[in-house]
């Protein structure tokens, strides 16, 4: 990493380089375009892979905070900050010119903080309806549902996106695009449709059964977590994240338990730790198998749909025999977790692997190898290597493709750096790829969760926690592997018993914003199925 | 599993098992003021509809996943008809609204609503849709469905469970069957729209 | 031979008739046989629909590891009657907007189709109201004007995915169309005969399938699929699509316009199976071997209408086994599976069947003593 910051200071002379959490960069908003073009440029280590994108309102600035990572060696994170004075008009570079993912996540920002950003496209607000008055995550945003009441009437869509660029002379230009042409066949599929996975809104173009352009619309889930979580303490927060991606709901959870672990200082008993890992894992084979029912409800088997939600009954009674949920299961808090398993749980989950395992065999024999599936998986919704790292897609789709992006292995937290697991890897990037990428997961979860569940320590499962958690002052990161990919936190103090702010890293908003490159040209039935194999959940990408 | 004490005003611990006074009850609003053809005329249809709903779910967040284990496997809605899931509005005749509903997603809701044909149902699944559940500070979310949408029954839960979905949908039987349809029609509008019985 | 048929309807349906025409004119005795035909059959379509109903719930659920229908009557049985009630008094909700005529006009259009096509099975012995000399031509026909119902009602509805179905739905039924009338043809090259009753009464000591062995067996498999695709159920239910299209070309419609199309649904898959019984299967007609009159006579016992029920229902089984089975097809794999295999296997089949015929290669030609109808 000397290298790097020698990188930095040498493209940008004043910028800050501090050793924090993570090697932090801060950067005037000027230089900002022409450093991450040198980090993104750079041979040995190319920062490729852009986790997040973070807008802050700093109270007099406002400003963004990107984090960094190198699609060659994961576990090397850069984090540039950079803010603007200007309050009434906020403009920053965009970086879409380099990362795809940003497109969306620049969008997010403008609509949550009003901060534009010059040479994106497509300038729309994310999340939010167009006509929403203030911006709601800044500091001084006015609350009163009286300046945006709840309307029942249906608006027009408007299919004009503004956007500022830049010419060779430096001049900004600010000008209208239209999304779709005069004499598109458009349909909204969603926002209340039975595949979308949720409400996501996708716009699509159609050519007779070819999609032509597809328009993510998203928002309607948008529940302002990241607002709420301001004006609460560490512990309360705990039960947003599960409403996050719900299916994985307690990794989620693990992740903020163990960001604000790190930041505190506190030691999580090892027999809690066991704990987490074998329900994450637990949680991680349920959200493979719901994955996998739906997407095969997507292809119209119906059958299969009912087969994997069978098989998901059983985690589930795991769980509602260890803490009383079956869902949402509220067993990490901090400093440990919540409730000891309970007398039986070996017995159960020892029970359950060999029952999964044959029933693993079930699919392969009633599925996976249907002259049908093949033919609507193989080869259809193909997705590069590059453009998976581009557009940040992780998890069994981002594995599918070719790319090794499994933050266990990368990045290890809690007991995974001392278990035996393989990665699973395969490189056509295609439906069936992803889709055989999470019945293989399941499998090595099964044998993860078998290294565990006989050598759980004695011990206790809660650390003492001071009552009122303050954090010191500082930014705080976290990273694990949900069932989707790479959810992250990230927390930054002013040494409050509230947090200054909370973002949460959606692996599910790349994939979705993948979705108009994969779905070109192919057929709107496929268009189902590849959002199946996406496997997104919207409340994720909403928040 | 036996119900243990729970404690909610209004709602006395003895009336989760006592399906009996709810019985009595729906008899004596069917009783009133109606000739037996009549009677047995509505009986029928209501019987008819209370054993036919329909579902279309309204699934926007945690709760979807849940009716959706509610329809499958383990816990089969199918039992009491109710797994001929239509995906048109216009052919559903029950709506479950499971999740949060927010600001952008009120005026679709409404829509949704107005599609369906007579006669149709609201349920409301969860705490999200009941009050805005735990994003009931925030400054995009509808705090309950009932702003947008007359709601027939509440299910709390977050998510609730199956079982308390299938309770939640008996009891909307229950109250079905006290419509009239060729009696006094005022009577079903009253019972459906503004007394949201405590049944 | 004659055989003892204890429980056949023919007896009291011919005293019926002699009831009639002795007590009214002939004009007027004609008359009242053909509604009371016209009430049964409507009833029995009713009745017929409703049960497939159950059983297909009842069976999926089987299939799904779950119990079905079970509150109401013994096992659910009347789960239907009560799903009858509600659908008929639902409201039929008038849309703006839409091609109001031809709105309204499409579920006749289909519900009309079927029940022609259903009234001209030959359900038993005696058991047939109308009895063309075409009537494999004529069961085409009624069968394929279904179509004209979906595509409007995909066109008048004013709603792009119903555009979609409707579309898909007319490349789908026109393509199959072909499959099933080649797959129907080949047994008439072989049977020499439109005429439903005569293709049962041939079928006496060896049904079709076995009378043309090979060739005939490849077109029972062709019309079932092509069958099965005619009836717009999974894996071919391209045109209503849940996933991809919310309820396709009928999304608009509510109340009875839409249950015209899920009665017509079932129908038709019962109408797809009986055909084939009819035309492969023997119809109504018993197993019988020829020279054994004990065992005929056990099978004669068992009335004609029962073999014709139990040979359907067991073609229907197969239809619901496939359609829970399996993933949907795409429209090109769909157009693919019947241009690029169906038809020319058909085809060929087809001359298959002229050369057997011609060569005597039938059951029937090489063993007349065993199969044929004449002693």
């Amino acid at each position: 990493m000397k290298d790097i910051q020698q990188v930095v200071s040498e493209t940008v002379s004043d910028a800050v380089i501090e050793e924090k959490q993570k090697l932090t960069v801060t950067v005037a908003p000027g230089q900002l375009h022409s450093l991450i073009s040198a980090l993104y440029a750079h041979e040995a280590l190319p920062f490729d892979y852009l986790i997040s994108l973070t807008g802050m309102d700093w109270g007099d600035k406002l400003g963004v905070i990107y984090l960094l990572s190198s699609s060659r060696d994961l576990s090397k994170e850069i984090v540039v900050i950079t803010a603007t004075d200007d309050r009434d008009n906020p403009l920053l570079y965009s970086v879409t010119d380099m990362y795809e993912t940003a497109h969306l996540n620049e969008r997010e920002v403008y609509a949550l903080f009003g901060i534009r950003f010059i040479n994106n496209p497509d300038m729309r607000r994310f999340l939010l309806s167009d006509d929403w008055k203030g911006f709601p995550l800044r500091k001084d945003y006015d609350g009163d549902p009286a300046h945006n009441p709840i309307t029942i009437v249906n608006k027009e869509i408007v299919d004009i996106a503004p956007r500022i660029m830049e010419d060779a002379g430096g001049n900004l230009m600010e000008s209208t695009v239209k999304i779709f042409d005069e004499e598109d066949y458009i349909i909204n599929i969603g926002p209340q449709h039975p595949s979308t996975h949720g409400v996501m809104h996708f716009r699509t173009a159609l050519d007779g059964e070819i999609v032509k352009k597809i328009d993510v619309k998203s928002g309607y889930i948008h529940r302002g977590i990241e607002k709420l979580c301001e004006s609460l303490t560490y512990p309360q927060i705990l039960h947003f994240t599960d409403r996050l991606d719900y299916l994985s709901a307690n990794i989620n959870r693990h992740a903020l338990c163990m960001c604000v672990e790190k930041a505190a200082g506190i030691e999580v008993p090892p027999r809690a730790q066991y704990i987490r890992v074998i329900m994450d894992e637990l949680n991680r084979i349920s959200s493979h198998l719901l994955a996998f029912a739906a997407h095969c409800n997507d292809l119209g088997a119906t059958t299969a749909f009912i087969y994997g939600m069978r098989e998901r009954e059983y985690i589930l009674d795991i769980f509602d025999k260890t803490c009383g949920g079956r869902l949402i299961i509220n067993q990490d808090v901090v400093g440990g977790v919540m409730f000891d398993i309970y007398g039986d749980f070996r017995k159960d989950v020892n029970a359950f692997i060999p029952y999964m395992r044959e029933k693993l065999k079930e699919y392969d024999d009633f599925f996976s190898h249907n002259a049908i599936v093949l033919r609507r998986m193989v080869g259809v919704g193909r997705l590069s290597r590059e453009d998976a790292i581009s557009y940040a897609v992780t998890g069994p789709a981002g594995r599918g493709s070719g790319w090794s992006c499994d933050v266990r292995k990368h990045k290890p937290y809690s007991l995974y750096d001392q278990i035996e697991f393989k990665e699973v890897i395969r490189l056509e990037g295609d439906s069936y790829a992803r889709y055989l990428n999470r019945l293989e997961e399941i499998e090595e979860s099964l044998h993860l969760i078998e290294q565990l569940i006989d050598n759980i320590p004695e011990g206790d499962v809660l650390a003492t926690v001071k009552p009122v958690l303050r954090l010191p002052e500082g930014q705080y990161f976290q990273n694990v592997e949900t069932g989707k990919g790479e959810f992250g936190v990230f927390i930054e103090s002013k040494g409050e018993k509230y947090p200054y702010r909370v973002k949460f890293r959606s692996p599910s908003m790349a994939a979705v914003s993948v979705m108009p490159l994969i779905c070109k040209e192919e057929l709107l039935s496929d268009f189902i199925g590849i959002g199946g194999s996406m496997d997104y959940v919207i409340p994720d990408i909403d928040r | 599993m036996d119900v243990k004490n729970i404690k909610i005003k209004d709602f006395p611990a003895e009336e989760f098992k006592d399906n009996d006074t709810l019985q009595a009850y729906i008899d004596q609003l069917n009783a009133g003021g109606t000739q037996v053809i009549v009677g047995k005329l509505d009986q029928m249809v209501n019987w008819g509809r209370a054993n036919s709903l329909w579902p279309l779910a309204f699934a926007t967040s945690c709760c979807g996943i849940e009716f959706m284990a509610a329809a499958a496997a383990h816990y089969d809605l199918a039992r009491f008809g109710m797994e001929v899931s239509r995906n048109s509005p216009r052919q559903a005749d029950l709506m479950v609204v499971a999740g949060t509903i927010v600001n952008k997603m009120a005026p679709l809701i409404r829509r949704v609503y107005d599609q369906m044909a007579e006669p149709k149902y609201v349920v409301a699944m969860g705490a999200c849709a009941i009050s805005g559940g735990p994003f009931v500070n925030s400054y995009h979310v509808v705090n309950g469905v009932d702003k947008i949408i007359p709601v027939d029954v509440y299910i709390p839960g977050c998510p609730p469970r199956p079982e308390s979905l299938f309770y939640g949908l008996l009891q909307l039987q229950r109250k079905v069957k006290v419509e009239k349809f060729f009696g006094n029609r005022h009577i079903c509008a009253n019972v459906t729209n503004e007394t949201n019985v405590r049944m | 031979m004659n055989y003892n048929q204890p429980l056949e309807l023919t007896g009291l349906l011919s005293h019926l008739d002699i009831f009639f025409r002795n007590n009214l004119p002939p004009f007027w005795a004609s008359l009242v046989e053909s509604i009371l035909v016209l009430i049964t059959i409507l009833a029995a379509y009713a009745v017929i629909a409703l049960i497939l109903i159950y059983a297909e719930r009842k069976i999926t659920a089987f299939f799904q590891a779950r119990l079905g229908p079970n509150r109401l009557g013994k096992y659910g049985s009347i789960q239907s009657i009560a799903d009858m009630i509600k659908i008929l008094i639902k409201e039929i909700i008038h849309i703006n907007r839409v091609d109001r005529f031809l709105f309204y006009a499409a579920p006749f259009f289909v519900i009309c189709s079927s029940v022609m096509a259903f009234g001209a099975i030959p359900f038993g012995k005696g058991l047939q109201a109308v009895d063309f000399n075409m009537g494999i031509v004529y069961l085409l026909t009624v069968s394929s004007l279904g179509v004209i119902g979906v595509l409007l009602a995909g066109w008048s509805s004013n709603n792009k995915y119903s555009m979609i179905g409707a579309m898909r739905s007319g490349a789908q039924f026109i393509s199959y169309e072909l499959s099933a009338a080649f797959a129907l043809m080949t047994v008439v090259v072989m049977t020499g005969t439109m005429q439903l009753s005569e293709i049962v009464e041939n079928q006496r000591y060896a049904w079709n399938i076995f009378n043309g062995h090979l060739p005939a067996i490849v077109a029972f498999v062709i019309y079932l699929i092509s069958g099965h695709a005619e009836t717009n159920r999974a894996p071919f239910d391209l045109p209503e699509a849940e996933g991809e299209l919310t309820a396709g070309y009928h999304t608009e419609y509510s109340g009875m316009q839409f249950g015209f199309y899920y009665l017509a649904e079932y129908l038709n898959m019962f109408i797809i199976a009986a055909v084939a019984t009819t035309v492969f299967l023997g119809g109504w007609m018993p197993f019988q071997l020829k020279g054994m009159d004990t065992f005929n006579q056990i099978m004669w016992y068992i009335p004609s209408y029962v073999w014709f029920i139990g040979k359907t229902a067991m073609l229907v089984f197969i239809s619901l086994w496939v359609r829970w089975s399996f993933p949907r097809l795409r429209i090109d794999l769909l157009l693919n599976l019947e241009w690029k295999y169906l038809l020319p296997i058909n085809l060929v089949n087809i001359i298959a069947m002229v050369v057997t015929v011609l060569a005597g290669w039938t059951l029937t030609g090489l063993f007349p003593n065993i199969f044929g109808i004449t002693p």
